[in-house]
């Protein structure tokens, strides 16, 4: 039988700044997303105050100065070196790992003799002491199950930090029925909502429906989720990087703008990172999708979106192609009066490797002078810092730029930035 | 600071008889971070660790992969924030001491006082231009 364990950071944001602000420890504290708009991590003590996953800050800002509740900017610098130390602690002991995201990571422990309950608890230790990261890691026959396991794990204190499913298949049944069906892998919001419908309440209920049921239902995705609740394996593990399908790069403005030059200028600015992104992996995309939109949570002011997408032919990784494409869909578009544009993005997909791309006869450009002058371009950018050199409308200054207010310092990437300890 | 010893140049005329002894020239990092993952560097803001050997505006090197031991000088929580100390027994506890300047401090996890990561190495900078 196989045994994948899911080892997942507790609060890693909050668990980042933690380790490196001592005075966080033991008080509530919350980290925002970008521009400073919703919770997107919570200590334990934040969660216990009621703060959810997601709640907008304006709708908490009170109960925190109320509770003293720390409220942090996302500070990604430190998040990533962070994840990759933790990662990294794991592969060196792991025969197979497989990076989920940020703050998880699949393990293959098939056919490792003995407990692996106290082989857990000893790499959660390690992790906990060589970076200062606690970690929880729920053992299963599936992912699907060691990530329920995971969750178990998290919120009971029993368990010291390891639920081990895959060899109890006897605890099972009781996992099931204590988790929500809602907080399965692979179930969103939605599908809760609709399967509540059905009186599907816990994990439980689902795996009772049996995959027929399922797919006859809601579809082959959920009948996958039934069979791995069920103990059979449908996810093996990824060890090798999936081939991107597309590059998308969109943010939400620091202060919506009703200029549409303002929009022209981050779009440009989006379009140049996707760019980038492509030329990383080696990539060239045959198609551009760009669009602004307000914000739709103020329900009193006017809405409206723009949009446009253009075919790139040949595909192409070319920044200053890609951002004149982008510049020339945003004038085509027609710019309804009084809107304030608070997000933007551009999207690239029909993605192909750079090197396979098919010549176009009725078209033509000099692929080997652009990758070369692509090559020059990210090479002073590397060298002296993004954006060194650029296309486009000048950025500088932007209102469009990140708010973030309350950023902790770059305490493992920067050196003026080092902690400062007291001898 | 990696210099990097640089291979023969030259194709024509007789083989170097070196070529086949290069080696990986010496890192710096390589010797001072044994275990990247554990390793952290810190900042010295003050003179109390004078009598070990550190000094204000000193480079910390702090490997959290190491256990703690008697005498080792580490870096510890004190009250939020963090001290360059020395690990001493005391009876049948341990205590931080700044190398014999002012009273030791117990170490008590629950009072908030315990040990980050042990340090390994201390660097100084003699001359900026």
């Amino acid at each position: 039988m196989k045994a994948y364990a899911l080892v997942d950071c507790n609060n890693f944001y909050v668990s980042c700044e933690r380790v490196f602000n001592p005075y966080l420890r033991g008080i509530p504290v919350v980290v925002l997303s970008n521009n400073d708009g919703c919770a997107v991590a919570r200590s334990n003590e934040a969660k216990q105050l009621g703060i959810t996953m997601g709640a907008p800050y304006f709708q908490i800002s009170r109960l925190c100065e109320r509770n003293a509740v720390a409220v942090l900017s996302s500070n990604y610098a430190l998040y990533a070196d962070m994840s990759a130390r933790v990662m990294s602690v794991i592969a060196d002991d792991a025969p197979a790992y497989e990076i989920y995201s940020i703050d998880e990571c699949f393990v293959d422990l098939t056919g490792i003799p003995g407990d692996l309950v106290p082989q857990c608890r000893a790499l959660r230790m390690k992790v906990m002491g060589w970076t200062g990261i606690p970690v929880s890691i729920g053992i299963g026959p599936t992912k699907t199950l060691a990530k329920l396991a995971n969750r178990l794990a998290q919120k009971s204190a029993k368990a010291d930090g390891v639920v081990d499913l895959a060899s109890r298949p006897d605890l099972i049944e009781t996992a099931l029925k204590r988790v929500e069906v809602g907080d399965v892998w692979g179930v969103g919001r939605r599908y809760a909502e609709r399967l509540s419908g059905f009186g599907v309440g816990t994990a439980y209920d689902l795996a009772q429906w049996g995959m027929a049921k399922a797919k006859h239902e809601f579809g082959v995705v959920l009948a996958r989720t039934v069979a791995e609740l069920c103990g059979e394996v449908v996810h093996d593990m990824e060890t090798q990087p999936q081939p991107r399908q597309s590059c998308t790069c969109s943010r939400s403005f620091g202060t919506p703008t009703n200029d549409i030059e303002a929009v022209a200028a981050a779009i440009s600015e989006f379009a140049q990172t996707a760019a980038e992104r492509l030329r990383h992996d080696g990539m060239a995309a045959g198609h551009i999708q760009i669009y602004a939109q307000t914000n739709r949570f103020k329900k009193d002011a006017p809405q409206a979106a723009l949009c446009g997408a253009r075919a790139l032919t040949p595909p192409t990784a070319d920044s200053g192609r890609i951002v004149r494409t982008a510049l020339a869909l945003i004038r085509t578009c027609r710019n309804p009066d009084g809107c304030e544009w608070a997000k933007a993005g551009v999207l690239l997909t029909d993605l192909c490797h750079a090197d396979r791309v098919q010549a176009d006869l009725f078209t033509i450009t000099d692929e080997r002078k652009s990758s070369a002058l692509m090559k020059a371009i990210d090479g002073v950018n590397t060298r002296f810092g993004r954006r060194t050199l650029s296309f486009g409308p000048s950025t500088d200054e932007a209102g469009w730029r990140m708010r973030r207010e309350t950023l902790s310092p770059s305490w493992t990437t920067n050196w003026s930035d080092i902690p400062k300890v007291k001898g | 600071m990696v210099i990097i010893a640089q291979g023969p140049q030259v194709e024509a005329g007789f083989p170097s008889p070196a070529a086949d002894h290069t080696e990986g020239g010496l890192d710096l990092v390589r010797l001072v971070v044994k275990r990247p993952a554990a390793t952290f560097f810190m900042r010295v803001v003050g003179s109390s660790m004078s009598g070990a050997g550190i000094l204000d505006g000193d480079l910390l090197v702090v490997d959290r992969s190491i256990t703690p031991k008697e005498h080792d000088i580490v870096v510890a929580v004190v009250d939020g924030g963090f001290a360059c100390k020395r690990v001493e027994r005391a009876g049948k506890g341990w205590v931080l001491a700044s190398d014999g300047v002012g009273p030791t401090i117990p170490i008590d996890p629950d009072c908030g006082i315990d040990i980050w990561g042990v340090v390994s190495w201390s660097f100084r900078e003699h001359c900026r231009r």
